[in-house]
């Protein structure tokens, strides 16, 4: 069953990506995610960047036809909520490295945050396309974590990808885990950054969905259903997967690869 | 302890229970996953002759743990690209049943030619899906038209033909009279029932597609009628589709007529896990009543059918 809410706040995080508020009961641990309707138009699994209480929140980026639609979304318009729904981030490990890439870090600040809150230290290692896109970099800095940055352009941080700073910082301070959200090729290259220090790698995973009930296929992985099974996997369990960093299946059920 | 293991259209079976159509479908893994989960074999997502992405979203909407009305809408990868997912399940072991749709008899024959090439033990025709313009009930609602797809497939391949049945018809068991008349081995019964949900903040259909099909717990008494209509009216075995999600609901449809069952929603309210408590209760449920076998009990509540 759905929930029609009506949005309370809509947030401008980058010039690609919205924060929409509403208000939603059910509760939800940091990395699990809702299906948002956007009447009329579709229904999309969106993580949640604000789990706390009956006021929650996703952040979206504009990507496909609907992803866009959710930015034209205004404070009183009506949405559907269903969920939360898949696993959450274990939040034991007293130190920890967060690595987002692009709007990873929607699913990651909620985590970090509540990490924090349980005593632990947080190091974010956040990368964008450039300065202006970099998600949640002062809610990360809010929190008291040591943030560094990286954008494509060299405009804010290290000019590059995000993972050359994920490995210096893995280098510079001893860690008891890695949490990532990002493209996959990047989180392959997270899992073999910390690897050789044997730092176990959390990563947060995004397959199309329609049921989110782990029943209709859509968001299968190798043997696992990324709602029900996931959205959040041990790097173990992802690594051995030929899908992994290389394709996902469309709405049809085809394997495409990803872009390079 | 007694003997779960059937043959059905000439395809021995492990146990009675299926995967159905439409669930874990899609993926190859999925497939070999639930057969490793102790289903008794698998039924493909019904595959068309090219890729379909389906509806928009939403798709399902669910009624707490009674049932879920859906409209997918028949989302596939397309016969081309199909094969190497069957491959896949069968390097697992599983019995897999290519489940198929057209939009008429030549179609039809001509995807189960191809999937009877991939290695499959068996075709479903979906005959029944309830909301796909052009399929599905659209094709398989009229006697005639069902034997007449029948009768194209089963001369395009040796396959034993399972026709799976809409009970969105006045009388579904004429249905499946007409494909044992076309040449079927088996009926599948029922498909979801024609359904609608309404969102009355938003005076509008839930799902994006309006009309869908309804499963899951709340229409097993409608399956089970089914069921039994088309046990009196026909030779060829049946299977029982609708609401399975315990041993007792099982045995219903067996004593029904059943002498095999697809089980699908409740992948979802109970996860895969489902087929291995499936599989156990059903023989201990057998064992307590004193049947030897799934084969003594098939149709024994129809007046007349004693217990062997």
């Amino acid at each position: 069953m759905r929930t029609v809410v009506a949005v309370t706040e809509r947030v401008e995080e980058t010039p690609s990506t919205v924060t929409l508020r509403f208000p939603y009961g059910p509760p939800a641990r940091p990395g699990q995610f809702v299906m948002l309707w956007i009447p009329g138009d579709d229904e999309l699994p969106m993580s949640l960047s604000y789990v706390g209480g009956s006021d929650k929140g996703v952040t979206v980026k504009a990507m496909g036809a609907t992803s866009r639609h959710v930015l034209d979304v205004e404070p009183g318009d009506p949405i559907g909520i269903r969920g939360p729904y898949g696993n959450a981030f274990d939040l034991a490990p007293a130190r920890v490295l967060v690595v987002a890439g692009g709007s990873g870090a929607a699913v990651l600040a909620p985590a970090a945050e509540a990490a924090r809150a349980r005593g632990a230290t947080v190091a974010v290692a956040l990368g964008a396309t450039e300065a202006p896109e970099l998600l949640f970099r002062g809610r990360f800095e809010a929190m008291g974590a040591r943030v560094e940055l990286s954008t494509d352009d060299g405009s804010a941080g290290a000019k590059g990808f995000v993972t050359p700073v994920a490995e210096r910082m893995l280098a510079e301070e001893p860690f008891d885990a890695v949490w990532t959200c990002g493209p996959e090729i990047m989180m392959r290259k997270v899992i073999e950054a910390a690897a050789p220090r044997g730092v176990p790698v959390v990563c947060s995973v995004e397959r199309h969905m329609k049921c989110a009930l782990g029943m209709c296929d859509a968001c299968a992985l190798g043997p696992y259903h990324v709602c029900v099974d996931g959205p959040v996997f041990p790097a173990e369990r992802l690594t051995p997967l030929a899908e992994f960093g290389e394709a996902h299946r469309d709405s049809s059920g085809r394997r495409v690869r990803f872009g390079r | 302890m007694s003997d779960l293991s059937v043959r059905l259209a000439g395809v021995p079976l492990r146990n009675p229970f299926l995967l159905a159509s439409g669930i874990w479908g899609e993926s190859g893994d999925s497939l070999a996953g639930a057969w490793r989960a102790g289903a008794g074999g698998v039924v493909t997502k019904s595959i068309g002759s090219a890729p379909r992405p389906g509806y928009p979203n939403p798709t399902i909407e669910t009624y707490g743990q009674w049932g879920m009305l859906n409209a997918m809408g028949l989302p596939n990868p397309g016969i081309d690209e199909y094969p190497p997912e069957i491959a896949t399940a069968r390097a697992a072991g599983a019995t897999v049943i290519g489940s198929i749709f057209g939009g008429d008899a030549e179609e039809f024959a001509r995807l189960a030619g191809r999937m009877a090439s991939t290695g499959v033990d068996a075709l479903e025709l979906n005959l029944s899906c309830p909301h796909a313009e052009g399929y599905g009930t659209e094709v398989g609602g009229e006697p005639a038209d069902v034997e007449a797809i029948v009768r194209a497939v089963t001369r395009a391949t040796a396959l034993p033909v399972i026709a799976k049945i809409t009970p969105n018809s006045a009388d579904p068991a004429a249905l499946a009279v007409a494909a044992e008349r076309g040449g079927a081995k088996a009926v599948s019964a029922i498909n979801t029932l024609r359904a609608l949900a309404i969102d009355t903040t938003l005076h509008r259909p839930v799902l994006a597609h309006g009309l869908g099909g309804l499963s899951g717990a709340a229409i097993k008494p409608v399956g089970l009628a089914c069921v039994w209509q088309i046990y009196e009216r026909v030779s060829i075995p049946v299977i029982g589709i609708g609401g399975i999600a315990t041993a007792e609901d099982a045995l219903e449809y067996v004593m029904a007529g059943a002498r095999a069952v697809e089980v699908g929603t409740a992948v979802a309210f109970r996860g895969i896990g489902v087929f291995g408590e499936l599989v156990r209760g059903l023989a201990a449920r057998l064992d307590a009543l004193g049947y030897p076998s799934i084969e003594s009990v098939v149709g024994i509540a129809h007046p007349g059918r004693t217990r062997p």
